[in-house]
């Protein structure tokens, strides 16, 4: 059964670099539901929060797979750690003087921002996880959704840990950092059979 | 000191020891062949074809153990060394490739012969480069050593601007060290996972071992024997693997797979244990996944950490080189004996031996092969095309030494043989065998003339049974003998050699054989022979294609 998996790489801000990731998702088939990619705290570094549909096989697979990329320097399954997940999207939603009240109340009860008026329109910003926002686009397609953007997951880790990656010159250190961080599935996952 | 971007390349190849390469000229790597003349101690080898540039390098790498260099022009030189790629990605055969690219301005303008290589070869190499300064040559060509002859080795591409060879940069020696932060060295294995391997190993009642490329490739033939006889298991390799394991020790029993040995197919099928090492689980090799002997534990030695679990699950993986976890791995290993284990692989060695050599005087393949691994003492080192001939020089030919079968394996090239077994002879003195398929031998015969060139002591032994061998095997057994394109046309091939200036001799009959092998004693040119196969040979055993190891047959009344 396919379920929805959080991977958080981090990548040398080097030209290529996401055509690199790409194309290993394509050849290897595996199926990209979101992707983003944005800055970090560390400079030369982007940090990639990529979505994938597949068993815990297939999302071992994709990190160990993403990890041989040389311009890959961390790779991490965040999945089944507590998190915190956020989506954004924007909705150009159909208000008139009409039924203008009625989209104000969803919006305030989704605590979405209107960031643009118009006599016809409003552009609603929803904030929030992916349930929050699929919820919200649900409820104003009542009123007609003229055109709608999504940005993806971005996500982080709750608590003091981080997904930041190792910043080690040892070498075999880093392996043993970078082994710590591949395999984070639940006991019994693949590729680990039991004894 | 400021040197020119193609001098800067030169002295970096230098630095790295790089005594060979192998190349083809044209517009935009003409300021690289301007300076070549002042670098005489590198040697240029000017193939025919850029294809046979990159398997030449490749052949090199796999014989020499170092990193194979190649060179080729922009846009289609570039696009012509592909396959050659690819052959080498999927063997994991260090190799640095070179490309001339369109000056900087023209990039992206779909100039005269441009082509995006490194966008081509984004699935196919292990890293790749597109170097926008000169000052990038120095550092990038040292990453691309060091990327491709570490770690699960392979091919790394590095292309260059033909204005990046004529800029000048600063040069104050070769980088010392690499800084990679993404790609680590994983070499040394995790304790614990040494000792869990060791205690499923210690634990076997039926063990076997697996020994595939990286035993080759990490030169480990030592710890392997001591490793096997220590645990007393016996030894099979996968068809990369082979020449990992010395073939005359008595723990050998062959590799198994599609057209492996009967016997190898059914001791890896009922083992409790299976251990592999330095191999990745492909599907030519252990049959259908989902009926691969259920019930074994498996033990996995892998430098590469994708390759742990990817097609099987794995109850001992250990993720390190196969020379360094070996070692770690031998003080835990404990002495032990498992005779009866053992009697059960001999006696099914001995009700299903590999031996399908026909009475007569014609030739066939496993005849001609024996007859080969006789003459040559079983120390020559052999490269072989794909098809046929493959199978039975795999099968036939007693490898006892590391590096002395070169094939490819993962995507199956045919025409490697030519270049590769040209490419291999700048590796060593003793001439070369090539075993060549009359299919493969058309693909990239204009090799003969680069080894005419340098007089190579190749023997080009020409399996000629005026098929593609494998291919109508394979529309007779499972295409209700529906021949299609299979029936090759050919030249003369004792004429075609002739032509190149090499000696050319046809063989009909075993006694010819036999007598082409004593003439050829001593002589140190090229040769091309055309042993004049029986037509409609088989490969036996086999594995038909989606069966499990357990169903291998032994001919085609079993299907």
């Amino acid at each position: 059964m396919a379920s929805r998996n959080t991977i958080v790489a981090h990548v040398e801000d080097r030209p290529g670099v996401l055509a690199r990731v790409a194309s290993l998702f394509r050849r290897r088939g595996f199926n990209i539901e979101s992707l983003t990619v944005g800055h970090c705290e560390e400079p030369g570094l982007s940090r990639m929060t990529i979505v994938v549909d597949g068993d815990d096989h297939q999302v071992d697979q994709v990190c160990r797979q993403l990890f041989k990329l040389i311009d890959v320097v961390s790779v991490q399954d965040i999945t089944y750690v507590p998190m915190v997940d956020r989506e954004l999207a924007l909705l150009k939603v159909s208000a008139t003087n009409f039924n203008r009240r009625e989209v104000l109340d969803v919006v305030e009860v989704f605590r979405a921002d209107v960031v643009d008026v118009h006599s016809e329109a409003l552009i609603v910003q929803v904030l929030g996880d992916e349930g929050k926002v699929n919820a919200a686009v649900e409820m104003f397609e009542q009123f007609g959704i003229l055109e709608m953007v999504r940005t993806g997951r971005v996500a982080m880790v709750r608590g003091t840990e981080t997904t930041k990656p190792p910043a080690i010159s040892d070498s075999q250190q880093a392996a043993a950092a970078i082994r710590a961080m591949l395999g984070r599935r639940p006991e019994g996952a693949l590729p680990f059979a039991s004894d | 000191m400021r040197l020119t971007g193609a001098r800067i390349l030169m002295e970096c190849l230098r630095a790295e020891g790089v005594e060979v390469f192998f190349g083809y000229p044209g517009g935009v790597v003409l300021p690289l062949y301007n300076t070549l003349g002042e670098y005489p101690d590198i040697k240029h080898v000017l193939v025919r074809h850029e294809q046979a540039a990159a398997h030449a390098a490749d052949g090199y790498a796999r014989v020499a153990g170092r990193t194979g260099v190649c060179l080729a022009t922009s846009g289609p030189g570039a696009t012509n060394l592909v396959t050659g790629i690819t052959t080498a990605y999927m063997d994991s055969v260090p190799m640095v490739v070179l490309t001339g690219n369109v000056a900087r301005d023209l990039i992206g303008r779909d100039g005269f012969q441009e082509a995006d290589i490194t966008g081509i070869t984004l699935p196919i190499t292990k890293h790749n480069y597109l170097l926008m300064r000169a000052s990038e040559i120095a550092p990038a060509v040292k990453e691309a050593f060091h990327i491709a002859s570490t770690g699960r080795k392979g091919p790394v591409l590095v292309d260059i601007p033909k204005d990046v060879f004529i800029e000048e940069a600063e040069w104050d020696g070769y980088p010392q060290g690499v800084s990679l932060r993404g790609y680590p060295i994983m070499d040394v294995p995790r304790e614990e996972e040494v000792d869990k391997a060791a205690e499923i190993v210690n634990s076997a009642k039926k063990p076997i071992i697996i020994a595939g490329h990286g035993v080759v490739q990490s030169e480990a033939q030592d710890e392997l024997v001591e490793f096997a006889e220590r645990s007393d298991t016996p030894v099979l390799t996968t068809l990369l693997g082979i020449s990992g394991m010395p073939e005359d020790h008595e723990l050998s029993y062959g590799f198994l797979g599609m057209h492996g040995h009967f016997y190898a197919n059914m001791a890896a099928d009922r083992a409790d244990v299976v251990i592999g090492i330095g191999m990745r689980f492909d599907d030519r090799a252990m049959g259908r996944f989902s009926d691969f002997n259920p019930t074994a534990r498996i033990v996995h030695i892998d430098i590469d950490p994708a390759e742990i679990g990817k097609n099987f699950k794995t109850h001992a993986p250990v993720n390190g080189d196969v020379k360094e976890t070996l070692s770690r791995l031998l003080p835990q290993i404990e002495r032990n004996s498992h005779p009866e284990w053992r009697a059960e692989i001999d006696q099914i060695m001995d009700q299903h031996p590999t031996d399908y050599i026909e009475e007569g005087t014609g030739l066939g393949g496993p005849w001609l092969v024996r007859a080969l691994a006789e003459a040559t003492e079983g120390q020559s080192t052999i490269v072989t095309g794909v098809g046929q001939h493959q199978m039975w020089a795999a099968q036939y030919y007693p490898y006892t030494k590391q590096r002395q079968w070169v094939t490819s394996g993962g995507l199956g090239t045919m025409g490697y043989e030519v270049p590769a077994a040209m490419g291999a002879q700048f590796a060593q003195d003793e001439p070369i065998w090539s075993i060549c398929g009359d299919g493969g031998f058309q693909m990239t015969s204009q090799e003969l003339q680069t080894v005419a060139d340098h007089n190579l002591p190749v023997r080009f032994a020409i399996f000629n049974n005026g098929f593609l061998g494998m291919v109508r095997q394979w529309q007779e057994l499972f295409y209700e003998h529906n021949y299609h394109s299979v029936d090759l046309g050919q030249p003369d091939f004792v004429k075609l050699a002739e032509a190149y200036g090499i000696r050319g001799v046809r063989v009909s009959t075993r006694a010819e054989a036999i007598q082409i092998f004593r003439d050829l004693e001593g002589y140190d040119g090229p040769v091309v022979i055309d042993f004049q196969l029986e037509r409609e040979e088989n490969v036996w055993p086999m594995v038909p294609a989606g069966a499990a190891l357990s169903e291998t047959i032994e001919s085609a009344e079993e299907l």
